[in-house]
């Protein structure tokens, strides 16, 4: 703090305050003495419900999905390891519509995979099932990224002591590599809950807004604005309070 | 031979022949990039040849065709770090190897309390590796190599990040266990190489230079850099029959029963060494005085010469001065190039 000039806390201070100011603002607005109703609104029970269920089943095929990809990208000194990963972190920067309308064509009904499954008598698209696509679609990126980073920074000669001390790849895997890295695959499992919760725009273009099917909670918020302020105001309010959670959870280590 | 290499890294320009018999240990030492880490790597099994092969017993580790994995090789390094896995306890650490190997866990527990007990570490069982000194650390390493059962023991400078006090005491433990095993271990350090290996491998600039028992090498040194580990001058010169005549001219006073005008190699400690008058002895200029014991070390081009504090302040020693330098005959072994 010392070297830095004092003026620059009045920026800084602002900065803060911009980021504060809107969720306080809402906070306010929250309507305490009817909360418990309309939380518990038959609606809004159901994208809860829905969320919750769609999120944590998620941030499990993320952890299916990105343990692998990261260790390959992490170790990997193959060529085309960096275009994978340049590839794997587009739906980190690719707008969730764009995101929803590329789902759309592959597991849609006239889609790349989706024209075969419907074959079988699979329909993906608006379905919970293609909820949790574009949940771990977007949230994806979040897992890997983590991970990844956690991997480099590990480095391998634990894992180069373990192979030296007689141990397959396959238990080096288990018992050394993940072990090492678990704090960064918890931070990155909630973070990518936490993607996978708040995703909104891949979802209403690739699965639509079915109550109880495929309307989770920030659908759920976007459309009663209008009809229901209160009960947006609620849910947001509660979204915020995972958010926060979220931040303790993940960052713990970084704060303490 | 238990092992045998004969390989090569083509672009790091290391052509290697090296070989360990059952049982005995084998010190590598060489300046900062002679090659020792290769050696190290194309034994363990984390460095392809380009050309040649590695075999352990008589079964080939790597060739143009074959490659084994350095976890079925039955090879373990101990390196400088002891790497102790961070999410394990110290007893975990020792069972690794055990468990690894696929000793059931009581087993492999009850084997890795011996392991312990055996380095004096019992104490230390239910400690983290965080928890642990340096030398304390690695020791626990040490256990857990030995737990691994390996055919051959790789010790990359063991000793070379712990404490100067801590040292001997690993080193003596060291010398213990590898009584009978397999080894191989690179050092920078004479005491190491005298007191841990049966025999000396001198690598310089990717080639073996130099091989044989370790007092041989290091009395008889056939390179520059085994000559200063061993605290050796060593001259290169012609055998006429008296004297050892050096390629500037000068001359040795030397006993040997070498065919006079034969190659030959002089080595005599800077102990010995005297300083003459002008007219006698070698001819050579003053580069660095340091202290030595209660002695000042006067180093030349090629020459070291350990003189009393008296001697070198009587004659005003000081970088740039020429000196005179002689050596008694008795003082210097001679041996054929």
């Amino acid at each position: 703090m010392r070297t830095l000039p004092r003026w620059i806390l009045l920026p800084a201070g602002l900065g803060a305050l911009f980021v504060v100011l809107p969720l306080v603002a809402m906070a306010a607005r929250v309507e305490w003495g009817e909360f418990g109703a309309l939380l518990t609104s038959e609606s809004s029970l159901s994208a809860l419900r829905l969320s919750l269920q769609t999120s944590l089943t998620s941030a499990a095929a993320c952890v299916l999905l990105g343990v692998p990809l990261a260790l390959v990208l992490a170790r990997s000194d193959a060529r085309g390891t960096g275009l994978l990963r340049a590839l794997v972190l587009i739906p980190l920067v690719l707008p969730p519509v764009v995101g929803g309308i590329a789902l759309l064509y592959a597991f849609g009904r006239q889609g790349l995979l989706g024209r075969h499954l419907e074959v079988l008598g699979l329909q993906i698209a608006f379905s919970t099932t293609a909820v949790v696509l574009a949940q771990t679609f977007v949230a994806l990126p979040f897992l890997v990224l983590s991970l990844e980073g956690a991997l480099r920074t590990a480095g391998t000669r634990y894992e180069q002591a373990a192979a030296s001390l007689g141990a397959r790849p396959s238990r080096v895997l288990t018992h050394v590599t993940l072990p090492l890295v678990l704090p960064a695959l918890l931070s990155g499992t909630v973070l990518s809950f936490a993607r996978a919760l708040g995703e909104f725009g891949a979802t209403i273009t690739f699965a639509g807004s079915l109550q109880g099917t495929t309307r989770t909670l920030p659908l759920e918020i976007y459309l009663q604005r209008e009809s229901d302020p209160e009960a947006a105001v609620a849910l947001s309010f509660v979204l915020m309070l995972v958010a926060i959670a979220v931040i303790l959870l993940a960052h713990r280590r970084r704060v303490a | 031979m238990s092992l045998v290499l004969r390989a090569a890294v083509a672009e790091r320009e290391v052509e290697l022949d090296l070989e360990v018999a059952d049982g005995e240990t084998l010190a590598l030492v060489g300046p900062n990039g002679a090659g020792k880490s290769t050696a190290l790597s194309l034994i363990a099994g984390t460095l392809r040849p380009s050309s040649g092969s590695v075999s352990l017993d008589g079964r080939v580790l790597a060739d143009a065709r074959t490659w084994v994995p350095p976890h079925d090789r039955r090879i373990t390094t101990l390196s400088p770090d002891p790497v102790l896995f961070p999410h394990l306890g110290v007893l975990g650490n020792v069972m690794f190897p055990l468990r690894a190997q696929g000793v059931p866990r009581r087993d492999a527990r009850r084997r890795a309390e011996e392991h312990l007990a055996e380095l004096g570490l019992s104490a230390l069982a239910d400690r983290r590796p965080a928890q642990l000194s340096g030398g304390q650390a690695q020791r626990v390493a040490i256990a857990r190599a030995l737990a691994a059962d390996p055919r051959l023991l790789l010790l990359d400078e063991p000793m070379a990040a712990l404490d100067i006090d801590v040292a001997p005491a690993l080193r003596e433990q060291l010398c213990r266990f590898l009584a009978g095993r397999t080894a191989i271990i690179v050092t920078h350090d004479v005491l190491d190489a005298l007191a841990l290996a049966d025999r000396v491998a001198v690598l310089e600039q990717g080639r073996v230079v130099d091989s044989g028992a370790s007092a041989e090498v290091l009395s008889r040194p056939r390179s520059a850099f085994a000559a200063r580990l061993a605290g050796l001058n060593l001259v290169h010169g012609r055998w006429d029959g008296r004297r050892i005549v050096l390629e500037d001219g000068g001359s040795l006073p030397a006993a040997s029963d070498l065919t006079p005008d034969t190659a030959a190699l002089a080595a005599f400690r800077p102990s010995a060494v005297r300083l003459v008058e002008p007219g006698q002895g070698l001819p050579r200029t003053v580069r660095s005085l340091t202290p030595h014991g209660d002695l000042v070390r006067v180093r030349t081009e090629d020459l070291a010469a350990d003189l009393s504090l008296q001697d070198a302040a009587a004659r005003h020693l000081a970088p740039g001065t020429e000196v005179h330098l002689a050596v008694d005959a008795v003082d210097v072994t001679t041996y054929l190039a």
